[in-house]
């Protein structure tokens, strides 16, 4: 029973750690990547966690809630679908960029069209490697074009501050910063929480004066709610409509508890995974890697339509190369008959004997009640409605391309 | 038998009663028949009947609550020959997936059709109405040599 062997989530490997015990059979703590609990570090909402039953666990280097109480995964799902859930997002990393140079910096670091987005929007964006691979995925919130608001993984923090440094670094020696330099500042200790489900933004109305029937999915503003000026971005990671509020260290509890009344829940990192893929969102990590283009991963909607010609960014030489010829692989969406494909599943051919790819996501659908995966196929495999087989436990089952997301989204556009 | 019915004493006087682990061993008091109860590292159980020879697999309580809302179980064929330590089928909650090892070896006689359409009732009732396949053992021993209810408390205490 103890060899989970598909778990998306680095949260839901540590079930596996707390079941196996000493002198237990089967322990493969497989890919583990956090480090032990001494190291761990915890979000300005960790005791408010555990005031309200919170099963704390690891995941990208900080003890986060799994679940709350006796809710459980599906409960907890489901509620946000229907009605609204709160989630801790304060391992995230926040930071400003600001300077004259800052827009071009940015559209250096990442293949976004920033120049010509509008004050106070957002858009997903990538770092990228000089090879055009992906460093991470990014929200990036334009303020003005000298100030700019980024949100990177807590799970590739190192990484991409040191990516950062390096070529804050570079810029600021070079001539292109001759107009000004670029400052990055790290919001460390700031408070990060995600509103989500369809009675977001009534539950988040009776808390502002500000007209939320205003702020369009993608948008953001500096909200005053119960006296706190914060920052609301409209978006999120569950494919409904919702908010991403930035809190001040002093304020992040008592924001949360504002947030957390009837009939909003408190939820975990588990049905955090379950809503992100049937909303088709990818996870860092499990569905992009530094190995993996832009391209292949689905996200040339990313690109900004005129840089895919210029090519004045870090990694472009990669990406227009898969741009022009075509990527040798594609991330899709996969619906699996019988089993629950999971990640590291293999996938062939129709036939059963041409390995044609690899499952990055796997899940037993709540929302639907099928089996939903994300993967990577070779081109010529991708389209939507091609059949393939999926090994699971050694038998080969079968499986439809379908596109993705899963779930239809409900975002507010007004 | 003699070493199961000396088991069932000592288990019963070191045992203080606790819901969440059942007794180990639970003889039931029509004629001779005994039912052992025996558990493994990888979180299943057994319940031996020595009068029909067959073996009641389950997963425990314990394994249930850590893989949360159970939505498909994977069974094996009947009158499957397996090995102990075999791989016989699968557990899946929306979280993870978890084999299910043969704890004894021999040959599947049962499996519990219920699950097919009620995968919750290994929520609800993991080592009862959950159970998950029943095996003719072929080699009884196999099972004095699983753990005790009180040494797989030990194992998760510890």
């Amino acid at each position: 029973m103890t060899a989970l062997r598909t778990l998306s989530l680095a949260a839901a490997r540590q079930v596996q750690l707390r079941v196996s015990a000493p002198n237990c059979g089967r322990l493969w703590a497989r890919g583990l990547a956090t480090p032990s609990s001494e190291e761990l570090k915890k979000t300005g909402l960790y005791d408010f966690h555990v005031e309200n039953g919170a099963k704390m666990v690891p995941f990208a280097g900080y003890l986060m809630p799994l679940s709350y109480g006796d809710v459980g995964q599906v409960a907890s799902h489901n509620h946000v679908r229907n009605t609204a859930g709160l989630f801790d997002v304060g391992h995230m990393v926040q930071s400003n960029f600001r300077g004259p140079t800052v827009t071009a910096f940015l559209e250096w670091v990442t293949p976004s069209s920033l120049s010509s987005l509008s004050p106070y929007s957002s858009t997903l964006s990538v770092i990228l490697n000089d090879k055009g691979g992906i460093i991470d995925d990014t929200v990036i919130t334009k303020h003005a074009d000298d100030a700019f608001y980024v949100v990177t993984n807590a799970g590739r923090r190192d990484r991409d501050l040191a990516h950062f440094k390096d070529k804050l670094e570079e810029w600021n020696a070079s001539d292109r910063a001759k107009d000004g330099k670029v400052e990055h500042e790290v919001l460390d200790g700031w408070g990060l929480v995600a509103l989500q489900g369809p009675e977001s933004a009534k539950y988040l109305q009776a808390l502002t004066s500000f007209d939320l029937k205003e702020l369009m999915f993608g948008n953001s503003a500096f909200l005053s709610i119960e006296g706190f000026n914060l920052h609301v971005a409209r978006g999120g990671y569950t494919g409904e409509d919702g908010f991403e509020i930035s809190i001040p260290p002093a304020h992040t509890t008592e924001v949360a508890r504002l947030l957390s009344k009837q009939p909003v829940q408190l939820t975990g990192l588990g049905a955090r995974d379950s809503l992100r893929l049937e909303a088709g969102m990818c996870l860092y990590g499990n569905d992009l890697d530094e190995e993996t283009t832009p391209i292949e991963a689905g996200l040339t909607w990313v690109i900004g339509k005129e840089r895919r010609e210029t090519g004045d960014f870090i990694g472009a030489e990669g990406v227009i190369k898969h741009l022009k010829d075509g990527p040798p692989r594609r991330r899709v969406g996969l619906v699996i008959d019988g089993a629950p494909a999971r990640q590291g599943a293999k996938i062939f051919d129709p036939s059963g004997k041409e390995l044609i790819g690899t499952v990055t996501s796997g899940i037993p659908s709540p929302t639907l009640s099928k089996n939903i995966a994300m993967a990577y196929v070779q081109t010529g495999f991708h389209k939507k409605g091609t059949e393939v087989q999926v090994d699971v436990r050694n038998k080969l089952r079968k499986a439809v391309l379908t596109p993705m997301p899963f779930v239809k989204p409900r975002y507010w556009r007004g | 038998m003699f070493s199961v019915l000396r088991q069932t004493s000592r288990s019963r006087l070191s045992l203080p009663r606790r819901a969440a682990v059942p007794a180990g061993i639970q003889s039931i008091p029509i004629f001779r028949t005994l039912i052992t109860k025996r558990f493994t590292a990888d979180h299943e159980t057994v319940s031996y009947d020595d009068k029909t020879g067959l073996g009641t697999i389950t997963i425990t309580e314990y394994a249930q609550s850590s893989l949360g809302d159970v939505v498909f179980v994977e069974l094996p064929a009947l009158e499957t020959k397996v090995e102990q330590g075999d791989q016989i089928g699968a557990v899946e909650s929306v979280k993870a997936a978890s084999d299910i090892y043969a704890p004894v070896s021999g040959i599947v006689k049962e499996v519990n059709e219920k699950l097919n359409d009620q995968p919750g009732l290994l929520n609800k009732s993991p080592e009862e109405d959950g159970w998950l396949c029943k095996i003719q053992l072929s080699n009884p021993a196999e099972v004095e040599d699983l753990m005790t209810a009180k040494a797989y408390r030990d194992i998760q205490d510890s």
